[in-house]
C-alpha cells in the first residue's frame, strides 16, 4: 500500500482531530481497525473517480458551520418507538423506552461488554463494502461514531422504530453508526427523519438473515444548508427482503450510498429515492452498488430527482452479477425532471455481469415537464402551478410506490407536495 | 365600446370570432387567415372541412395552447376577450375543448384530475368547492350514463384507455365541468356505432339555452345524432361557406371539391 501523500495525511488529521475514539473492548478493536484502514486510503478527494460528480469538500472539511433551523421530522401519524438524537447526542428524555416485543435495542455508547452480537457486524459489513471501491467516509464513521443504535430483531417487531434527528447547534458534526441484525424470519421497519446536525455522517449496517424482512424509510427534509453523508451496508440472505427508501428535500450536500450484498438465493433487495432540490446550492448524490452472489434474486433501484434553478442531481448505480448468480433479475432506473435549463443531472449507470442466464435492465433519462400534458390540465381549469405540481408528483410517483406501507408513502408524498407548493416559480 | 355594453349588445352570443389570423410562433407558416364565426347560446354549430384546413388549430387557439401567434382578430366568450386569458381562465370562464387526441398523463389519477379541475374552476368563479362525497356521486352518475367503467376512473388519466374510451372520457369531463361553450374536435372519430350514440346522447343531454356547441367532424353520421343548427365549411384557414344541416349532407355525398370550387 502506497503511503498517503502529506497533504492528504494533513487533511485527514485535521478532520479527525478531537473525534470520539474509545479504544477498549470489542468496539476499540473495530474502531482501531477502521482507523488504520482510513490511514491507508485517506479522505475522498475531488479527483477520485468515485467523486467525479460530487465535490467531497463539504463532507471532509475539518470544521463545519451550517444553518440547522429547518430540519423536518416526518411520520408523526405513525405509531412508532421514537429514539431521539440531538446534534448526534442521545436524548433520553425525548426518547421512548427502548423496550419492544420482537426486538432489543441497545445504544452503541452503552454496548461496552466484550461479548456482544454487534461485534460480528459493526464495521464488518462496512469493511466488506470497501471493495472494489473504497468509501473512506464510512470507515471514518466506523472509527469515530459517538453513538448509534444496535438493534437485534428476534421476531416480528410490533411497530416501527423511528430514529428522530434534531439539529440545534450550527457547528455540530454528528457521526452515528447503527447496526441492525434480523434473525431468521424476523421483521422490522426502521424510520429515520430529521436533520441530525450541521454535518451528519452515518453508517447503517443491516444483516438480514434467511426469510427476514427489513424495511427502511427515511426523510432528509427541508434544511437547505444540510451536509450529510450516509452509508447503508446490507448483507441479504436467502429468501429475505431488504427495502430502503429515501426522500431527500433540499440540502446543499447530500450523498447517500447503499451497498447491498445479496448472498442467499431467492432474496429481494430494493432501494429507491425521491429527491427535490431548488437552486445552485443544491447537490444530491445517490450512489448504489448491488452485488448479486446468489441465484434467482431480484434487485431494483428506482431513483427520481426533480431539479430546478440550477440544482444538481447525481446518480451512480451499479449492478454486479457474480459468476453463478443465475436467474438474477436486476432493474435500475434513474430519472430526472429538469424544471429549467440550468439544472443538471449526472448519471452513471453500470452493469457488470458474469453469469449467462440473467435479466438486467437499466435506464436513465432527463426530461422537462410535458407541455402537452400541462396544457391538457390547464385547459380543464387546473391553474398552472397546480398543474405543474401534479405532473411533478406524477413523476415521483413511481419511486414513492416502492414504499410498501401506504401511510408512510402518503406522509412523504404530502411533504413533497408541500415543498412543491412553496417552491413555485 | 365598453365590456358591459358589448355584453348587453351580444346577450345571446356565446362565442364571437372575428377576423382571426394565426401563424405558427416559430415558423412563418400561416394557418388561420381571417376566421369569422359566431355561435349563439343554445345553438349547435358544426365545422367540416378538408384535412389540414385549420379546424384543430382554431380549437387550440381558442383554448390557449402555446405555439401559435395571433396576428389579427379577436375571439370573445360572452363578450370577454378569450385571447388575453390563460388556458385555465378560459376554462373557468366556461370554455371546453374535447381534444382530437386526448392526452395520457401517467401518474395522475383520473379522479384526482377531475376533482382538481372541477374545484379549481369553481374556486376561480368564487363558488364553493364540491365535497369528496358529492364529487364521487357526481362522477359515478355521469360515468354510468356514458358506460364508463368505475375501474377506468381509478387509472391514470387516459393511460391504457382505448381510442373510444379516451373520447368518452372527454365527454365525461365535459358533463362534469358543465361548460358554457363546448368545442368538440372529432370526438366521433375512432368510436364504434354504439359509442357514438352514447357520446351523442351525452352531448344532447347537455344542450340547453345557455350553452353553445362547436362540433368539428368529418362525418355526417355524428350529425344525424347531434342535429346541428348551422354547418360551416372551413378551407385553407377560413370559413368559406355557412349553411344549414343540408350542407353536411352535401359534403357527405359529393366531397369538398365541388363545394369549394363554387366559392373560390
Ligand atoms: N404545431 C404545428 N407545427 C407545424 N404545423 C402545424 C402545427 N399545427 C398545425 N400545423 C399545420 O397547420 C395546418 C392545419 O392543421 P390542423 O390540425 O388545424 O388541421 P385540421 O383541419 O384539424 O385537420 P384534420 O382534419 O386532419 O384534423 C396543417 O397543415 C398542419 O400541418
Ligand atoms: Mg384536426
Amino acid at each position: 500500500m502506497m503511503a498517503l501523500a502529506q497533504t492528504r495525511l494533513d487533511q485527514l488529521s485535521a478532520r479527525i482531530a478531537g473525534l470520539h475514539f474509545p479504544s477498549t473492548g470489542w468496539q476499540g478493536k473495530a474502531r482501531g481497525d477502521a482507523l488504520s484502514r482510513l490511514g491507508e486510503v485517506g479522505l475522498p478527494a475531488a479527483r477520485d473517480e468515485y467523486w467525479r460528480y460530487t465535490a467531497p469538500a463539504k463532507l471532509t472539511a475539518a470544521e463545519v458551520k451550517a444553518d440547522v433551523s429547518k430540519g423536518e421530522v416526518a411520520f408523526d401519524e405513525t405509531d412508532a418507538l421514537r429514539v431521539v438524537f440531538v446534534d448526534g447526542v442521545f436524548d433520553a428524555a425525548a426518547s421512548d423506552d427502548l423496550a419492544m416485543d420482537g426486538l432489543e435495542i441497545v445504544r452503541l455508547a452503552d454496548a461496552v461488554t466484550d461479548i456482544h452480537w454487534a461485534a460480528e457486524i459493526y464495521g464488518q459489513l462496512e469493511t466488506k463494502g470497501q471493495t472494489p471501491v473504497v468509501r473512506p467516509l464510512a470507515t471514518l464513521a466506523t472509527a469515530f461514531a459517538t453513538d448509534g443504535l444496535l438493534i437485534r430483531v428476534t421476531g416480528k417487531a410490533t411497530r416501527p422504530v423511528h430514529v428522530v434527528y434534531i439539529g440545534k447547534s450550527d457547528t455540530s458534526d454528528a457521526i452515528l453508526h447503527h447496526c441492525v441484525m434480523l434473525e431468521k424470519g424476523a421483521e422490522m421497519t426502521l424510520l429515520e427523519s430529521g436533520d441530525a446536525a450541521a454535518r451528519f455522517t452515518s453508517n447503517l449496517e443491516v444483516d438480514v438473515a434467511e426469510e427476514a424482512r427489513f424495511h427502511h424509510v427515511r426523510l432528509q427534509g427541508r434544511n437547505a444548508d444540510r451536509r450529510v453523508n450516509t452509508h447503508i451496508f446490507a448483507r441479504i440472505a436467502e429468501q429475505s427482503t431488504f427495502k430502503s427508501f429515501t426522500a431527500s428535500i433540499n440540502g446543499t450536500m447530500t450523498r447517500n450510498e447503499a451497498v447491498l450484498d445479496i448472498v442467499g438465493d431467492d432474496a429481494i433487495a430494493h432501494v429507491a429515492g425521491a429527491t427535490v432540490g431548488d437552486g445552485r446550492d443544491f447537490h444530491n448524490d445517490d450512489t448504489v452498488f448491488i452485488t448479486h452472489a446468489a441465484e434467482r434474486c431480484e434487485s431494483r433501484q428506482v431513483y427520481k430527482k426533480v431539479l430546478k434553478n440550477g440544482a444538481t442531481g447525481v446518480f451512480q448505480g451499479k449492478i454486479l452479477v457474480k459468476p453463478g448468480a443465475q436467474k438474477t433479475d436486476g432493474y435500475q432506473i434513474s430519472q430526472s425532471l429538469l424544471l429549467d435549463g440550468d439544472s443538471q443531472f449526472l448519471a452513471k449507470p453500470e452493469l457488470e455481469i458474469y453469469a449467462d442466464d440473467v435479466k438486467c435492465s437499466h435506464g436513465s433519462t432527463s426530461g422537462a415537464i410535458d407541455d402537452t400534458a400541462l396544457f391538457y390540465l390547464r385547459s380543464r381549469g387546473v391553474p398552472l402551478r397546480r398543474a405543474q405540481s401534479l405532473l411533478v408528483l406524477a413523476f415521483l410517483a413511481e419511486a414513492l410506490s416502492e414504499i410498501e406501507d401506504e401511510a408512510l408513502a402518503e406522509d412523504l408524498r404530502l411533504r413533497l407536495e408541500d415543498w412543491l407548493d412553496r417552491h413555485e416559480g | 365600446m365598453s365590456r358591459s355594453a358589448s355584453k348587453g349588445l351580444w346577450a345571446n352570443i356565446m362565442l364571437n370570432i372575428k377576423n382571426l389570423h394565426v401563424k405558427l410562433e416559430d415558423e412563418d407558416k400561416v394557418i388561420l387567415r381571417g376566421v369569422d364565426l359566431t355561435v349563439e347560446a343554445g345553438k349547435v354549430h358544426a365545422i367540416m372541412g378538408p384535412n389540414g384546413s385549420g379546424k384543430s388549430t382554431l380549437s387550440y387557439v381558442l383554448s390557449g395552447r402555446d405555439g401559435y401567434e395571433v396576428t389579427d382578430g379577436s375571439a370573445e366568450l360572452e363578450g370577454e376577450e378569450l385571447l388575453d386569458m390563460d388556458p385555465e381562465e378560459r376554462a373557468a370562464a366556461g370554455l371546453f375543448l374535447a381534444f382530437q387526441y386526448p392526452v395520457e398523463i401517467p401518474g395522475v389519477g383520473n379522479m384526482t384530475f377531475l376533482r382538481t379541475a372541477l374545484n379549481a374552476q369553481r374556486k376561480a368563479r368564487g363558488e364553493e368547492e364540491v365535497s369528496a362525497g358529492d364529487f364521487l356521486k357526481l362522477v359515478r352518475e355521469k360515468a354510468a350514463s356514458l358506460k364508463i367503467d368505475a375501474d377506468m376512473m381509478k387509472r391514470p388519466v387516459n393511460v391504457g384507455f382505448s381510442g373510444g374510451e379516451k373520447k368518452r372520457n372527454e365527454i365525461l369531463q365535459m358533463a362534469l365541468l358543465e361548460p358554457k361553450m363546448c368545442i368538440l374536435d372529432e370526438t366521433d372519430s375512432g368510436l364504434d356505432v354504439d359509442a357514438m350514440k352514447l357520446v351523442a346522447d351525452g352531448v344532447n343531454a347537455l344542450r340547453s339555452e345557455g350553452r353553445g356547441f362547436l362540433v368539428i367532424t368529418h362525418y355526417q353520421r355524428l350529425l344525424d345524432h347531434i342535429k346541428p343548427d348551422v354547418v360551416h365549411i372551413m378551407a385553407n384557414g377560413r370559413i368559406v361557406l355557412t349553411g344549414g344541416p343540408e350542407l353536411a349532407l352535401e359534403v357527405e355525398k359529393n366531397g369538398y371539391t365541388d363545394i369549394l370550387a363554387g366559392v373560390e
